[in-house]
């Protein structure tokens, strides 16, 4: 038998530390889409709850430490770090491959977003629990707020563009001393 | 002249160069404090004329004192020296002037001016026509001008950044402040942002006290304070240049502009804010009078004089005379007299006037002006009669323009007000965009103080803010008493627009020429044009027109401003845009691979993909190509097809919902089933094409092509959400999960069932059927699919298993003889199958066109409506054929023009066009595909193929599209 050996998305770009900011690569688990059908809303609400997680409110995340629901548009969430339960009523795909997924940390970390997100990332405006689909530069993303800091997430393909556009911010940030 | 101890600005030593020589300087001040302080009053050469002109002002609206700083991908042209700070061993040069400044030989065009008047250019320059582009206008454009770019990129890149606010205070002076410090205390987020590099606006630069102490000490405390609050940002050197919908602002920030270059600092910000509310403080701009010779070095604005006396510590002169219509501007001769400074004679048009220790001309008027390249002396006629004046600085004032600018980039005009003779903010002109202080006409610094405080506090209730009253400070409070004078009529030319060399006799011109509109006035003689705006001159010059027309301000109107305020380089504005920061860069798992094999990449979308794989001893693209032709035909070929969009359709709907977007049936497709289908547009031409596998009951995957991915799902979302919301139905592109591999040729079967966990049965696989399989232990899904007309195979992995995946198949390709393959050789085996890309679904094809007609037979589907109407079924229309060359090998040249044999190749002749072509190793022939009209009845006929651009003339025989395996033998295989 053949044996096929993984590779994360951002293998050989991260971690990286440009002045105070930390990006590091996160292995975020399985990544499931899930979208309730019209006529599951109930169903997946309850297969969803007897797991631990609540349907998240527009833009924001539900969950903690064993895996996070977080918002992604009208209907649509991820769960993010935990296996799915059976959901009877609602579309579930497995995207956990598809995304590109980096945390960024340190005191300048919304000075850097602020270069490339068109979103308000303050305090706030962006609380623990805030998530937003937006723009990381010219790229679709998800930016989560996690703890003090901030997890990205884009396109697997993307990766090597993300982190040229995050380098470059974060220096132009240093460079202001 | 610097006067020790006067002046706020305190800055180390510096040495400044300005067109090579040095000059002594401190830290921190503008270019044009150092060059006054040094006795320079000659800066720059007008854009037409090449007229001698120095500083006219001290601030953004300088329209004269422009230079250029740095060289090569440094290099700034037309920095203006009132703004521009300077650094031990700063340089800057001045432009439009050959050989030197002081002896400028294109000044010979201000001898000739008598013919260079407004409109010169266009009566004269029109014979013969043709000489417009090539002859005159680049004459015009070398004799006039101003800077130059260096024409090389960058060197440091500019930035681009967000910001967001409850309030955003526009301008730090006196007004600016009390608005910020209302809205700080009150705990809202406050951005204020200032042009200037230190704060406090005309508190720099004048005397006043405020609490009985210096404006500017007053200014520091506030904006300590400020500083000291968490939610209140100071944004200096940062000028907001545009209003924009919805509360946003565009700003530009001047980050490392005014120091030595630093690594990575960029030289700007371009700042988009979004801010609840914002309030207008930008203060007033004082506007000169026009009269004889008003442009010459050492005549400015009075409020400029003040800014370098108090501000900077340097005098513009050594015998200053003041012109002015208004009390304010008295205080520059209060000021230059307590500094020590020669007050040569007050000069005031109105019949009385403030008193001091000088003479005052009282009804007087500056009628004229000597010193070519630096004021002499001024000719003054007042109510005693005539003198000349020696003086080597005019200060002049005509009163102040409230910095309307902001109020009018949502199309709003400003009012006339005729008690302070200038125009005021209309009420609401943007929303959300409150104005305070002399903005609007408050112009005492007890008005700014209050009006700022007050309108804050407004837009802070409005916001849901308590706002505690801020205590207002003690300050002057004088009246502002002005009578009209905007020009002082003479015969010698009399400038309004310095900076684009416009005069009071062209705007009377325009005028004469029946150009009386102030829009058409503004175009003939381009007063307000140049890089300024205008925005010292444009209402004098409008009073000008409704003199010259006989009708008021009012009725004469006004010209309206629009972004951007002051400059904006446009590599502040694409910054990030630069080189492969214009888009994405999209890589495929198997990216490295191929790369490391020598493989040129070419571009699909945003992807980048192998066009080939070179071998060592091939000296063209074409034997690669043709190499891996023969392979995939003769054994085995990978290639990744990662690319293609991949939609995952589910639900209980998902089967009726395919049916609606394809043209052709898909509900009806079972479970481990694949097939081909087409989606139309609503008009009912060819959107894309692709495949659709069905993984499962309710479960579907849909696949694009590779540049259409994005536009399928949104036009699949959309029918979702908006044509068909009663179906329960949800879509989520898997494109990136999925990392596919096509397995192509007559031992694609071998290579494939050497890789999976279980043993392959040819029976469970046959053409256009999919399902799960296990590749090394990972969930993997095979589809037995063919984009080449072999027996061929995609096989797919998680994304993060692609890079090994696509060693092993290498490797096993190679094995059985065969490789990789590009997009070049793939697309020749597809035309050798008469398969379709975009060359032919361009967007203007029909399902008919392309003989796909019998496919449409349902009842009801996208596109159906319109592809059913008569025109669009017409057998005159081009469809679909194969071309090879009668004879000879010939190349086809996509885009080429089909005509009959005997016809003239002229458009009108045109029956049909080339849209892709390919040499086919395999047939020894050229191939092509094209569209022709009707193409499907005349396979065996003759045309003849024409390309106009590269001049190719080639007889073609049209046939069947297919023109390899015409049964479909080997797919099936």
């Amino acid at each position: 038998m053949v044996k096929l050996s993984p590779l994360s998305p951002f293998a050989g770009l991260l971690p990286r530390e440009v002045g105070s900011l930390r990006v590091t690569e996160v292995d975020p688990g399985p990544v499931h889409w899930i979208a309730p059908y019209r006529s599951g809303l109930e169903g997946t609400a309850e297969a969803l709850g007897a797991a631990g997680f609540d349907w998240p409110a527009p833009n924001r995340w539900t969950g903690g430490a064993s895996g996070r629901l977080v918002s992604v548009g009208p209907g649509q969430a991820f769960l993010v770090g935990a296996v799915p339960p059976e959901i009877p009523g609602a579309a579930v795909t497995d995207v956990s491959d598809g995304w590109a997924v980096a945390a960024l940390e340190g005191p300048t970390v919304r000075e850097v977003l602020a270069r490339l997100v068109p979103v308000d990332l303050s305090e706030q405006a962006f609380g623990a629990d805030a998530t937003a689909r937006t723009l990381v530069g010219h790229m679709s993303a998800s930016v989560t707020r996690v703890g003090e800091g901030f997890e990205v997430m884009v396109f697997r393909s993307m990766a090597g563009t993300f982190v040229e556009e995050v380098e470059r911010a974060a220096r132009s940030v240093a460079a202001r001393g | 002249m610097r006067l020790p101890g006067r002046g706020l600005h305190e800055g180390p030593p510096a040495e400044v160069y300005f067109d090579g020589k040095p000059y002594d300087a401190r830290t921190g001040e503008t270019l044009a404090a150092t060059l006054l302080a040094n006795g320079v009053r000659l800066m720059g050469r007008s854009f037409k004329y090449h007229r001698p002109r120095g500083i006219l002002t001290a601030g953004s609206e300088e329209p004269n004192a422009l230079v250029t700083v740095g060289r090569r991908g440094r290099q700034r042209p037309n920095v203006r020296a009132t703004m521009q700070e300077i650094w031990d061993g700063f340089r800057a040069r001045s432009q439009n002037s050959w050989p030197a400044l002081s002896r400028d030989l294109m000044a010979v065009n201000d001898l000739a001016w008598p013919l260079l008047g407004a409109g010169f250019y266009y009566k004269t320059f029109m014979w013969p026509r043709g000489f417009w582009e090539r002859v005159y206008e680049p004459m015009i454009r070398r004799a006039a001008g101003l800077g130059h770019l260096s024409g090389e990129p960058p060197e440091q890149a500019s930035e681009k950044a967000f910001a967001f606010c409850d309030l955003l205070v526009i301008g730090a002076g006196p007004a600016g402040l009390m608005a910020a410090l209302t809205a700080g205390r009150a705990g809202a987020r406050v951005i204020l942002a200032d042009e200037e590099a230190r704060m406090g606006g005309r508190l720099l630069s004048e005397t006043h006290e405020i609490d009985g102490g210096p404006g500017h000490a007053w200014a520091d405390g506030v904006l300590a304070e400020l500083a000291a609050l968490p939610n209140v940002r100071l944004m200096p050197r940062t000028t907001v240049t545009g209003a924009y919908d919805q509360g946003t602002y565009g700003a530009l920030e001047r980050v490392g502009l005014h120091a030595a270059p630093r690594a990575d600092l960029p030289p700007e910000c371009f700042w988009r804010i979004a801010a609840r509310r914002a309030v207008l403080c930008a203060g007033a701009i004082e506007r000169p009078v026009a009269f004889a010779d008003n442009d010459r070095p050492g005549i400015m604005t009075a409020s400029a004089v003040r800014t370098y006396l108090n501000r900077w510590g340097v005098a513009p002169g050594q015998r200053v005379t003041l012109f002015a219509n208004n009390d304010d501007a008295h205080r520059t001769a209060r000021d230059l007299a307590a500094a020590g400074v020669t007050v040569a004679g007050v000069v005031d048009s109105r019949d009385s006037a403030p008193e001091g220790d000088w003479p005052v001309y009282t009804s007087g008027r500056v009628t004229g002006t000597r010193g070519r390249l630096g004021l002499r002396s001024v000719t003054v006629t007042h109510a005693g009669g005539t003198r000349e004046i020696p003086t080597d600085c005019l200060a002049v004032s005509g009163g102040w323009n409230p910095s309307v600018h902001l109020t009018c980039h949502m199309g709003a005009r400003p009012v006339w007000d005729e008690a302070r003779l200038a125009f005021l903010p209309p009420e609401g002109a943007v929303p959300g965009l409150a104005v305070a202080g002399a903005a609007r006409g408050r112009f005492s610094t007890r008005a700014c103080l209050e009006d700022g405080a007050a309108v804050a506090a407004e837009v802070l209730e409005a916001l849901g803010f308590d706002a505690t009253r801020t205590e207002l400070p003690e300050a002057e409070d004088d009246p502002y008493r002005i009578a009209a004078l905007w020009h002082v009529p003479g015969k010698r030319r009399a400038w309004l627009d310095m900076q684009n060399d416009v005069t009071v006799k062209d705007v009377a011109g325009a005028a004469a020429e029946n150009f009386r509109s102030v829009e058409h006035m503004k175009r003939y003689t381009t007063q307000g044009m140049a890089t300024d705006q205008g925005k010292t001159s444009n209402v004098a010059a409008l009073a000008v027109l409704a003199d010259a027309t006989g009708r008021s301000i009012p009725e004469t109107g006004t010209t309206t401003f629009r972004p951007p305020y002051t400059p904006v380089s446009i590599a502040a504005m694409g910054a990030g845009g630069e080189r492969e920061g214009f888009a994405p860069v999209r890589r495929t798992t198997s990216d490295a691979a191929v790369r490391s094999r020598g493989a040129p990449m070419v571009e699909a979308g945003l992807w980048y993909r192998a066009a080939y794989f070179p071998k060592a001893g091939e000296k063209a693209w074409r034997e690669a190509c043709d190499r891996e032709v023969a392979m995939v035909r003769g054994s085995v070929g990978v290639a990744d097809v990662s690319t293609l969009g991949k939609i995952e359709v589910q639900g209980p709907d998902a089967a009726a919902f395919l049916d609606y977007v394809y043209a052709n049936r898909m509900g009806s497709l079972k479970p481990g089933r694949v097939r081909y289908g087409i989606m139309l547009r609503e008009d009912g031409h060819v959107m894309d094409d692709g495949t659709v596998a069905c993984l499962g009951s309710d479960r579907y995957l849909v696949t694009t092509t590779t540049a259409a991915a994005g536009l399928v799902m949104a036009h699949m979302d959309y029918a979702a959400q908006v044509l068909r919301p009663e179906m329960d139905v949800r879509l989520t592109s898997v494109t990136e999960h999925w990392a596919q591999f096509a397995v192509a040729g007559p031992e694609a079967r071998g290579v494939v069932a050497s890789l999976l966990d279980e043993e392959m049965d040819a029976e469970r696989w046959p053409f256009m059927s999919c399902g799960p399989v296990g590749i090394g232990g990972v969930d993997g899904r095979l589809f037995r699919i063919s984009f080449s007309g072999e027996q061929g195979y995609e096989i797919a992995v998680p994304a993060r298993y692609g890079a090994s995946l696509w060693r092993l198949l290498l490797a096993q390709a190679e094995g059985w003889g065969g490789g990789p393959y590009g997009m070049e050789a793939l697309n020749v085996l597809r035309i050798e199958k008469g398969f379709l890309t975009h060359a032919e679904i361009d967007g203007r094809v029909t399902a008919f066109d392309l003989g796909m007609q019998r496919m449409l037979s349902k009842p009801d589907f996208i596109g159906r409506a319109a592809a059913m109407r008569e025109g669009l079924l017409d057998e005159d229309r081009p469809q679909l054929v194969g071309l090879r060359p009668v004879g000879a090998v010939a190349a086809l040249p996509p885009g080429a023009f089909l005509f009959a044999p005997d016809a003239a190749a002229v458009r009108e002749a045109a029956e049909g066009h080339v849209t892709s072509a390919a040499y086919s190793p395999t047939l020894g022939t050229t191939l092509a595909m094209g569209f022709l009209a009707r193409g499907r009845s005349r396979h065996g006929e003759t045309v003849k193929l024409v390309d106009h651009l590269r001049g190719v003339e080639v007889l073609c025989e049209v046939g069947d599209p297919v023109a390899y395996d015409p049964e479909g033998k080997l797919v099936r295989g």
